[in-house]
Order: C-alpha cells, then sequence, then structure tokens
C-alpha cells in the first residue's frame, strides 16, 4: 500500500518526527539539519570578509508538481537561488518549509525531497532548516513549498534595478518561454511535436562568471512570472529609462513559437525559470555575453537589446520591442493570468 | 503544419518588398484619387481578432502610408457578446449543481454586476477549457454535475461545439448543454456596411472563419457595395500582402473578393464543417454589442437537440442589464472611434481593471491598442494629426 501523508503527519508527535527522519533529513542529509536543533546555528562562509548578506523568500504553489524538465522541488531550490543571484550574492544557506495536504503521496514527496538535494547540490546551496505543516484534504493542492535562502555577497559587487544606463547593453542567458510552456502543456494534456521542457535552473555560476568577465553590470533579474516583458518594464520603471529589445534578436525555440501562436500567449510573458537578464555597460556586453555562453545554461544566450535615455521627462519608463519590420511597439506587461484564446 | 512556408511568410525581407509595393500603389491612388489624404484616409477595416493583435504585434500601422488607416472591427467574439448573455452566462453559475465551461477569454469579462472570474472567486464552479470536447469529456467523468459549454466564437468554433452536442447525442449523456452565443461574421459585416457613419474603403476579411466559409458568403461586399474584400493570414506579410492586393483592386476598380491566403483557404471554403453546423444550429437573430440586433447573424439550438440547450434546459434568473458607463466599446467595435481615443482608455479601463469587453479579451481592440501600440495611455493629440517621429514616418 503506498503511504500517504496524513493529518498526524503535522500534529508535532511521533509521526511528525518520522516524516521528519525518514524523507526530509535522510534526503537532504545536511549535517544542520541531521543535528536537529530549534535553529540552524551556521558558520559565516571563510571567502566572506566584509560580512553583506543577502536573504529571499519564496513560495511555490505550481500544479502540476512534477513537468517535463522539472518539478516543484526543483524550482523551490532554483527560484529563491536565482533570486539571489540577482543581487550578486553567492547561495549558502537554504530552509525548506513545506505545507502538505492531507492524503498526499509520501512517495510524490520523496520524489520532491531527492529533486530538492539534487538541485541544491548542484546550486552549491546547503538546505539547513525546515517545517512540515499539513492541512485536510480539500484544503490544499497537494503539497506547497516555501523556501528561504541566504546568500553573501563580494565587496565590490552593487547590483540594483535602479542601476541601468542609456547605453547599457541587455543579455537575456537563454531561450524564452520553455517553462511556461512546459507547465502549461502539461496541465491542460497539450501535445506537440516535441517535448517542451522546463528550463528551471540554477543560475548564481552564470551571475558569478559575468561578474567577473563584466564587473561594471548594473543588474540582473530573473525573467519569471511575466516574462521578460514584465522584467524589462520593471527595471524600465525602477532605472527611469527605456528598454529596446530587438525581437530577431531574442532566442525562442520554433516549438514555443507555435505552441504560443496556438494558445494566443506572448512569447515576452511567458514565465522562465532558468533565465538570467543581465544589465552591462556596452563596453563589457561582449565579455559578460562570452562568459554567460560558456557558464552553465548560457550556451543560447544574447545581447538583445539596449538601453536608452526617456525622449523627455514625461515619457513613461517603459519597454519596446523593434520587430523584424522596423517597426516599434510596446511590450508590456502582462495583467491577470495569462488566458488562451477563443480561436 | 508546414514550418517553411511559415517562415517563408515571416520574411522580413518579403514584408519589406510588400511594403514598397504598397508605397507605389498608394502614390498612384493618390495621383487618381485627389480626395485621399493623410488627414481623410482609406479606410481599410479587419474584421477579426487575430488579425487586430497581428497587426499591432507586427506594429504594422506606423509602416503603412499615412493615407492607409487600419480599422479594426467586430472581430473579437468575446466582445461582440452583449451583456445580457454574460448575464445569462453568469446566471447559470448561481444554479446548483452547475459548473459553467468556458474558453479563457470569457472569464474577466464583466457583465452587469459580476463576471465569470468574480463568480469563481466567489466559489462558483467556472472551469476554463481549451474545447468543448473537454467539457463534455468533464460531463461523463462527474455525472453528478451539469456541464454548461459557453457556446462563444464565430464560424470557426461554431463546427466544433455542434461536433460535441452529436457526440453528447451518440453517447446519450445528459448532463452537458450548451448556451449558444455563436455570431456569424458575414451579417455583421452587411450591418457595418449598411451604416453610413462606419464609411469602409475596403475590408481585410478573416483567415479562419474563411477556411469554413470561402469565399461565397461574402460576395455581397463586392457586388452590392462595391467593396473590395481580401481574405488574408496572419503572418506580416500575408497582411501587407492582402493590403496590396486591396490597393491594386482599388486603383482598378475592380472590386472582388479574393484569397490571398491560399495556404490556409479554399474558395468553397469547408463544406463538411458547414454541413456539421445546419445540422445542429439554425441561424437566429442575434444582439451584438454595439451593432445591436443583426437579423440571421447568431445561432441557435435545432429543435432536435434541444436536450443540449442550457437556455431550454435551465429557468435561467437574469437580472436587469446595465452597460458600464461611459464604456464606448461600441464605437470601437463599429470602427468609428479608435480605441485610444476612448476617454476611459489607459486611465479608468486597463487590462488589469477593465471596464469594457474589448479591453479584457486578449483579442481586443482596445487590449491590443493598449499592449503593443505606442501611445502616452493619455491621448492628447486629436485623432486628425498623426504623430511624427524623427524619419518623418508616421
Amino acid at each position: 500500500m503506498t503511504k500517504t501523508i496524513t493529518m498526524a503527519h503535522g500534529s508535532g508527535g511521533s509521526a511528525t518526527r518520522e516524516l521528519i527522519q525518514k524523507v526530509f533529513m535522510r534526503s537532504y542529509a545536511t549535517m544542520p539539519l541531521l543535528e536537529g536543533n530549534d535553529s540552524a546555528v551556521l558558520p559565516m562562509p571563510a571567502s566572506v570578509d566584509a560580512g553583506r548578506l543577502a536573504i529571499t523568500t519564496d513560495s511555490f504553489v505550481v500544479t502540476p508538481q512534477f513537468f517535463p524538465g522539472g518539478d516543484i522541488g526543483r524550482l523551490a531550490v532554483c527560484g529563491t537561488v536565482n533570486d539571489l543571484a540577482c543581487a550578486g550574492a553567492s547561495p549558502h544557506y537554504l530552509s525548506a518549509a513545506f505545507i502538505l495536504e492531507e492524503g498526499y503521496s509520501q512517495d510524490d514527496l520523496i520524489t520532491i525531497c531527492l529533486s530538492m538535494a539534487r538541485a541544491s547540490e548542484e546550486a552549491g546551496i546547503l538546505i539547513v532548516t525546515g517545517d512540515t505543516k499539513v492541512v485536510e484534504r480539500g484544503h490544499g493542492d497537494g503539497v506547497y513549498i516555501n523556501t528561504t535562502g541566504v546568500g553573501f555577497l563580494a565587496p565590490d559587487v552593487e547590483l540594483s534595478g535602479a542601476a541601468c544606463r542609456p547605453g547599457d547593453a541587455i543579455l537575456l542567458s537563454g531561450t524564452l518561454g520553455d517553462h511556461g510552456i512546459a507547465i502549461v502543456s502539461v496541465r491542460e494534456g497539450l501535445s506537440f511535436e516535441t517535448d517542451i521542457r522546463s528550463d528551471a535552473a540554477p543560475l548564481y555560476a552564470l551571475c558569478e562568471a559575468v561578474l567577473k568577465a563584466a564587473p561594471g553590470t548594473h543588474a540582473f533579474r530573473d525573467p519569471t512570472r511575466g516574462g521578460l516583458a514584465s522584467t524589462l518594464s520593471e527595471l524600465a520603471e525602477q532605472s527611469r529609462v527605456a528598454m529596446l529589445v530587438e525581437e530577431q534578436a531574442v532566442p525562442v525555440r520554433d516549438e514555443v513559437r507555435g505552441a504560443c501562436d496556438l494558445l494566443g500567449y506572448d512569447v515576452f510573458q511567458v514565465a522562465n525559470e532558468g533565465k538570467m537578464v543581465a544589465i552591462v555597460p556596452a563596453e563589457q556586453a561582449e565579455a559578460a555575453l562570452a562568459a554567460m555562453r560558456s557558464a552553465p545554461y548560457g550556451a543560447d544566450a544574447a545581447i538583445i537589446g539596449e538601453v536608452q535615455a526617456l525622449a523627455t521627462s514625461s515619457e513613461k519608463p517603459q519597454a519596446y520591442l523593434r520587430t523584424p519590420l522596423g517597426s516599434r511597439r510596446v511590450m508590456d506587461v502582462l495583467s491577470g493570468e495569462q488566458l488562451p484564446r477563443i480561436c | 503544419m508546414n514550418t517553411n512556408l511559415l517562415t517563408r511568410f515571416r520574411d522580413p525581407a518579403l514584408a519589406r518588398e510588400l511594403l514598397g509595393d504598397i508605397e507605389q500603389l498608394t502614390a498612384r491612388l493618390l495621383a487618381a484619387r485627389p480626395e485621399i489624404s493623410a488627414e481623410r484616409p482609406l479606410r481599410l477595416m479587419e474584421v477579426c481578432g487575430t488579425h487586430t493583435v497581428a497587426i499591432a504585434r507586427a506594429g504594422l500601422r506606423e509602416l503603412l502610408p499615412p493615407e492607409i488607416s487600419l480599422i479594426s472591427g467586430p472581430g473579437c467574439p468575446v466582445c461582440v457578446t452583449a451583456n445580457r448573455d454574460i448575464d445569462r452566462l453568469i446566471a447559470c453559475t448561481r444554479l446548483p449543481h452547475v459548473t459553467v465551461a468556458t474558453f479563457g477569454d470569457m472569464l474577466r469579462v464583466p457583465g452587469s454586476s459580476s463576471s465569470l472570474a468574480l463568480r469563481k472567486a466567489e466559489g462558483a464552479a467556472v472551469e476554463v477549457v481549451y474545447s468543448p470536447l473537454d467539457a463534455l469529456k468533464h460531463a461523463v467523468e462527474d455525472p453528478g454535475r451539469q456541464i454548461v459549454f459557453a457556446g462563444v466564437g464565430f464560424e470557426t468554433t461554431t463546427p466544433l461545439i455542434a461536433a460535441t452536442i452529436k457526440r453528447a447525442a451518440a453517447g446519450q449523456v445528459s448532463n452537458f448543454s450548451v448556451l449558444a452565443m455563436q455570431k456569424q461574421v458575414p451579417p455583421a459585416i452587411a450591418a457595418l456596411l449598411a451604416d453610413p457613419e462606419v464609411a469602409l474603403d475596403a475590408l481585410i476579411l478573416p483567415g479562419h472563419v474563411s477556411t469554413i466559409l470561402g469565399t461565397e458568403p461574402y460576395r455581397f461586399i463586392a457586388s452590392e457595395h462595391g467593396i473590395p474584400g481580401v481574405i488574408t493570414g496572419f503572418e506580416p506579410a500575408d497582411i501587407l500582402w492582402g493590403i496590396a492586393q486591396l490597393l491594386r483592386q482599388l486603383w482598378r476598380r475592380t472590386p472582388e473578393i479574393q484569397i490571398a491566403y491560399e495556404r490556409g483557404v479554399r474558395p468553397e471554403g469547408n463544406p463538411v464543417a458547414r454541413v456539421a453546423i445546419a445540422e445542429v444550429f439554425e441561424p437566429a437573430d442575434a444582439i451584438w454589442r454595439g451593432l445591436g440586433a443583426i437579423p440571421r447573424s447568431g445561432s441557435q439550438i435545432r429543435s432536435t437537440y434541444t436536450a443540449y440547450d442550457a437556455a431550454h434546459r435551465f429557468e435561467l434568473e437574469v437580472e436587469q442589464t446595465v452597460e458600464p458607463r461611459g464604456c464606448r466599446c461600441g464605437e470601437v467595435l463599429r470602427g468609428v472611434l479608435a480605441p485610444d481615443h476612448c476617454a476611459l482608455f489607459g486611465r479608468a479601463c486597463t487590462p488589469q481593471d477593465p471596464i469594457g469587453p474589448c479591453m479584457v479579451s486578449s483579442e481586443g481592440s482596445c487590449a491590443a491598442y493598449f499592449r503593443y501600440q505606442i501611445h502616452d495611455r493619455v491621448p492628447r493629440t486629436p485623432p486628425q494629426q498623426p504623430a511624427q517621429s524623427e524619419d518623418g514616418k508616421r
């Protein structure tokens, strides 16, 4: 008989302890966790001297929990690692809190935890603490995960979404839309000629390589929900500049483009979980691009556009797209859910 | 689908060549017809939401000579659905044991006092589906619930709805029904051409709808109204090719219905799909948002299939229809008001917080303008004066 999650697993009693030991500790097997104390007490990494710390938190509620190219566990690690990476912080410690629905399969939970263990090992982050709660059947969607990440910054790293300057190059680390389309294809049972896989990946190594090659880098941002359009619009607003993207320079897989056509989605609004946007001074752009391309998950990186000054002080800071025909159009922010169209 | 063929129509070089043709043709037309100018441009209307979005996405308006104005018509099936019909659908969500299954586009369209999205948030059973067949599948899997499919769409969608009803009948699925609100494009075009305020010079005819209809139902446009019509596809080059063909017809003064989308549309259309429609549906008068009542422009379920007609199956308590104040979607749908000239556009009415359906639906003209067209969100220039950019083009 397959084991399922019961209310007892959230009671704090022996069932909870058994779950922690058999599932979480066994999957992650990190020292601070195995010590079993209320708080993980951790050393400052030796490489950090200036003592600046970055902290970020994110919750993951994706359905389905398993999809081509990843699962909710991999997302929960990569999402938080990448938010640290956006600040230029090397990832060190991660918490993992679960809200489980009564009746959820323990085997699936173990699969998710093992996936988190693999992703955290790849990202170089330690899962050091966690929590488990169980809600009654019908009050959750199987499993929700919250992760909080702690990272450290080198003294000379100064990145900010408000630091983009006219003339800067906009770099993108790879193809757009893979994650969002992978999810929707599973969720809605759509099949395409080729399998579209989620791009979920930890990107600190890529950011580190870019920072080394282009120390003047002004900002990183990962185009997750809302896609590239939301990311660039946010950066434009924070820095009070315009972002001009060359449509032809943006890497998009044919099958993703086809799926977007079919569903009426704008690929610039589709979510990514393993892509990074970098805003780099023009003179360092080629070096940054070369670094991205030789870093993990950066083989398809491209320079996709440039930051421009606002024409007038009253111009709205936003992102634009130059189409292959040379016309310009707004790259607008997604509002509400992305919904398939009628015909 | 043949991707090579598609790639060819996406080729910017081909599109640029066509733009050159269009400039030459426009110059010739201007020489022959002095009444045409940038202030009084030729009015070319597209009546398909996918065209509306494709034009905005490719930024075609700014590439065309200022003497050509592309007007968006009633091409978005969600947008033309009358408030009363949306209220009927919302009334379905208030019935016990009923799940309303709908295409995603309909979810956020506001009715008189609510929307399907709001009803869903309030706990009503509303399900987004990609096909009416998914709704039927749900009905089969969950015999304890009544599944009502929101029948919204044009001739492209109706054959599939008809096929679903036939399948439900064949499988004797008794908990599936359709609230039929589908519309037909040619009667709406007839209504627009009869409206002197709309004043069109040519029509860009829909690619998808025409795969079903073929050319015959559009003949009257040329023969009775002397207006050229060209059926085009959806890539920038398709649309530009269609525009060039329209300009040639205007120049020669030989209005006819042409197909500039041979890879998708045959002159006879799809007779099999039309038979499927006719088996299940019959033409009925319908109310269109903005256009009002148009004879025989809707579809109602034939008496043979009454069992699958939600309007027959349920006693609907429909609230008093209230039109949103200040919303000018009706004029936008008739092409007499450009979306960004509505006072609500970009201020009170945005895709985030829409007042009218044209701002909600992904294929709505207002949403397409808001999302892609470059404007300052608060229109200050009057419509007659196109803004100049540094290269002197519009």
